[in-house]
């Protein structure tokens, strides 16, 4: 019977051609310029962690001065130094990392290569198995290296393939900024997308190219990357005494229940910082887990949601024409309809086989949405912005490209199919 | 010919009808937000940045280890910058308008001991900035040779609170002091920054933009006397005629490396294209509404061209009938020219309520201004003149339907 059906709706399409034509171009306009930007926000708003994010959070305290002060503002996004180390010695969470971005000066051993800027990220020991980091060669620095200031390095799988050609590097020698470091470990694929753990930096695409403790890199003076919120006579530098927070401070608690003890832990310390007159405001303290530390620093930018909602919009005037015109086409065909009833054909089957036609349109229109939004991806990906490279259509999108054009044209469908199979046949036949 | 055989018409097609307003009404409603959200981002790229821009080049390096000579370096640089030729005036400056996210600004205060800051500004600094970014000043003077300190003194000066090593002059540019001090003089006015520093006005700048974050006040911005080296993190500002831009980059970087080689360029630019990269994803998502519009207003007009030709054919003998009884081509093709009028008419005016709509959500979730009135008028007068080509090409053809057709099946 369904294949009958298919054939009935394929004489009915080509009868009216540029009609038929007209419903696939709405369909397919509609379906590719939402499936554009779909595809981006679903990209962009990904979880970067999958199983783990729920279990780390970002903790935020209030060490600024009473300017502009507002009761139960919000606490800056970073921490001081002091702060961070004290929350690090601290050991309430099952796992912490005090870390913040750089950029340092690579000096290739091979004269072929002259030297290069790479960013950077200083950290403690925690990060690596806190965010599951896969290793290719080699293996991370532990608490000991930490805390000797040791000169050793992690480098990521690209700048070992720029240096090393893609060998086992670790064991090997580095010269960074004039000083001499142990690669101890290759990164394998590593890309968080969006770089949650700093968002100052770039939020998307980010690519740090080496690893090295946060104690070293204070040691040897390397360049801070990011930004710096200062308070009092702070200067935007990011060094331990200034008045400034500029690292960013992770904790992994692995059940609801130590995430609470250490909320209370922030507030017992801000109050102890209080009473010992460093901090100044009372205690005022968030503690955010992976995806609500995402959505509070607003990382989906701005531009992408309101180009969703453009596209929609879109969307629904694509359908409201197909509407339209499928109810002009099958209110026309009611002669025909009314014959095909007289015959003993039932409503039902009528209304099936006339949302089959509808499903037809819409798998053309899914087609062509597919190619549009192929075209619409390649589009973003020759913008400016940092997510550019990461538009890429998915199995999931692609899947939902043909449920969202065939459901919409179904949709679109139901309502002319359902008038057009209540006519009257006595009616429509007399008339003829 | 009355309106009423069309309404009477138009109601035996409720549906279709309906449809047809719904899909006028969104379109109108969403176009004029669009063309709304276009003319901000065109209006955010017209910012006048207050600076020569077509006449200024940016070269930045960046060095491997401490430079303990620096000071003396950067005035070597500065100097052997001047003597090429077609250079006319040369700068190290902290930053430029429009030059990226990477911004240093600080809170204004108007009285000791004010607890919230007046307000927030741009802060510039460099040697010899304003003369060679090529903006005026109002009044006062500009900042003396001796005045400037050298930033690795400052810095240590912010942290000790030591007054001697921080700057006590200040210049603002005229939409800070129109401002802070609106129909008053400004020159030796005092402002506070950060601890209590108090600095006064010593000139007042014609517009000068800020690197970024221009939702909050693109005009207000500062210059400190404040002298920084390219190991500082500045960059190197070259004055020249637009023509020479081209070969006096060339020059000024081999000149450069010259004189230190082990540095690496980080940035050599033109001002334009500074300005061209900044507005950069301004001038996609603007492409991209246009983009939008169009292929909605085309949806549209096709769809409005489809229904009417079926609605043609399928009234062929009706027309044919009202030709035998003494219509004329001209009332048969005002008759379908009238019908789309009144369909556009009522998605209008559904359409002008939605677009408020929108604009309301679109301001309580994206920061928008409110829509202009004009928008609406604007709207309805596109869609009234896409309804009306689009119907025109069905209603000529309705026109042309023979008197004969009253005698025949169909």
């Amino acid at each position: 019977m369904f294949g009958y059906y298919l054939d009935l709706s394929w004489r009915s399409l080509r009868r009216n051609r540029a009609l038929t034509a007209l419903m696939v171009l709405a369909i397919a306009l509609g379906i590719g310029v939402s499936m554009t930007t779909l595809t981006v926000l679903h990209v962009l708003s990904g979880n970067p962690l999958p199983g783990t994010s729920s279990t780390l959070y970002a903790p935020q305290l209030d060490p600024r001065d009473m300017g502009d002060y507002q009761p139960q503002g919000e606490p800056p996004d970073q921490v001081t130094w002091t702060d961070g180390m004290n929350l690090l010695q601290a050991k309430q969470a099952d796992r912490q990392a005090l870390m913040t971005g750089g950029s340092v000066a690579i000096q290739p051993a091979q004269s072929a290569l002259d030297p290069f800027y790479q960013s950077a990220r200083y950290t403690t020991a925690d990060f690596f198995p806190m965010f599951r980091v896969p290793f290719k060669y080699g293996h991370a620095w532990g608490a000991s290296e930490d805390a000797a200031r040791a000169a050793v390095a992690v480098i990521s799988s690209k700048l070992n393939d720029k240096l090393f050609g893609g060998l086992d590097s670790s064991g090997r020698m580095l010269r960074v900024e004039g000083h001499a470091l142990r690669i101890i470990g290759v990164l394998g694929d590593w890309r968080p997308n969006p770089h949650f753990y700093d968002l100052n930096v770039k939020n998307y695409g980010s690519d740090e190219g080496i690893y090295l403790p946060l104690s070293t890199s204070q040691d040897l003076h390397l360049a801070h990357l990011g930004s710096a919120g200062c308070w009092g006579n702070g200067g935007a530098d990011a060094t331990p005494a200034a008045p400034c927070a500029w690292l960013q401070f992770w904790v992994q608690l692995p059940t609801p229940t130590q995430a609470a003890a250490y909320r209370q832990f922030l507030i017992h310390y801000s109050q102890e910082q209080k009473s010992l007159g460093r901090f100044q405001r009372p205690p005022n303290v968030r503690l955010r887990n992976l995806m609500q530390w995402l959505d509070h620093e607003h990382v989906v930018p701005g531009d992408v949601q309101l180009q969703t909602w453009l596209a929609l919009g879109f969307l629904l005037v694509c359908l409201v024409n197909t509407v339209s015109l499928m109810l002009a086409k099958f209110l026309r065909r009611s002669a025909e309809l009314g014959v095909r009833r007289a015959l003993g054909a039932s409503r039902r089957a009528l209304f099936v086989q006339l949302l089959v036609e509808s499903g037809v349109i819409g798998l053309a229109g899914g087609v062509g949405g597919l190619l549009l939004a192929y075209l619409g991806l390649w589009l973003v990906r020759r913008q400016p912005a940092d997510y550019a490279s990461l538009a890429q259509l998915d199995g999931a999108m692609l899947l939902l490209t043909f449920v969202l054009a065939v459901g919409a044209s179904l949709l679109a469908g139901v309502l002319p199919a359902w008038r057009a199979c209540h006519v009257s046949p006595g009616l429509q036949l007399k008339g003829n | 010919m009355g309106i009423r055989p069309i309404l009477s018409t138009l109601l035996r097609h409720k549906i279709t009808a309906l449809l047809l307003i719904l899909q006028i009404a969104l379109t109108c409603a969403i176009v004029c937000n669009a063309v709304f959200l276009i003319h901000q981002r065109l209006q955010r790229m017209d910012i006048p940045s207050g600076i020569a821009e077509h006449e200024l080049l940016q070269i930045q390096f960046a060095y491997i280890g401490d430079r303990p000579g620096a000071y003396a370096q950067a005035q070597t640089d500065l100097a052997t910058l001047r003597q090429i030729a077609g250079v006319q005036a040369v700068a190290l400056a902290n930053q430029l308008p429009f030059s990226g996210y990477a911004m240093s600004s600080s809170g204004i205060k108007l009285r000791p001991n004010q607890r919230d800051n007046s307000l927030e500004v741009a802060s510039y600094y460099g040697q010899n900035l304003l003369a060679t970014l090529g903006v005026r000043l109002i009044s006062g003077r500009d900042f003396q040779p001796d005045e400037l300190l050298d930033l690795k003194a400052v810095m240590p000066a912010l942290h000790s609170n030591d007054m001697k090593n921080l700057p006590h002059a200040v210049i603002v540019s005229q939409a800070v002091a129109a401002r802070l001090w609106p129909d008053q003089n400004t020159l030796g006015k005092t402002i506070y920054v950060g601890n209590d520093i108090p600095l006064q006005v010593i000139g007042v700048s014609a517009p000068l933009a800020r690197p970024n974050d221009l939702r909050n006040g693109a005009q207000y911005s500062i210059v400190y006397p404040i002298r920084l080296t390219a190991t500082e993190g500045g960059s190197y500002v070259i004055r020249t005629a637009a023509r020479d831009r081209g070969h006096v980059l060339k020059s000024a970087l081999a000149q450069l490396k010259r004189l230190d080689p082990n540095r690496i360029v980080v940035e050599q630019r033109t001002y334009d294209e500074v300005r061209h990269g900044f507005f950069e994803s301004d001038r996609a998502m603007a492409s991209m509404l246009a983009g939008v519009i169009v292929a909605m207003l085309v949806i549209t007009a096709l769809g409005i061209a489809g229904l009417a030709s079926f609605w043609v054919g399928q009234r062929r003998r009706t027309i044919g009938v009202r030709r035998a009884l003494g219509a004329t081509r001209s009332d048969i093709l005002r008759y379908f020219q009238t019908e789309n009028f009144v369909l556009a008419t009522i998605g209008i005016t559904l359409g002008m309520a939605l677009a408020y709509g929108m604009n309301l959500f679109l301001m309580q979730h994206y920061e928008l201004p409110r829509l202009p009135s004009v928008y609406l008028p604007a709207g309805a007068i596109a869609l009234w003149s896409i309804g009306q080509l689009a119907v025109l090409g069905p209603a000529l053809r309705a026109a042309a339907v023979p008197p004969v057709m009253a005698t025949r099946g169909g």
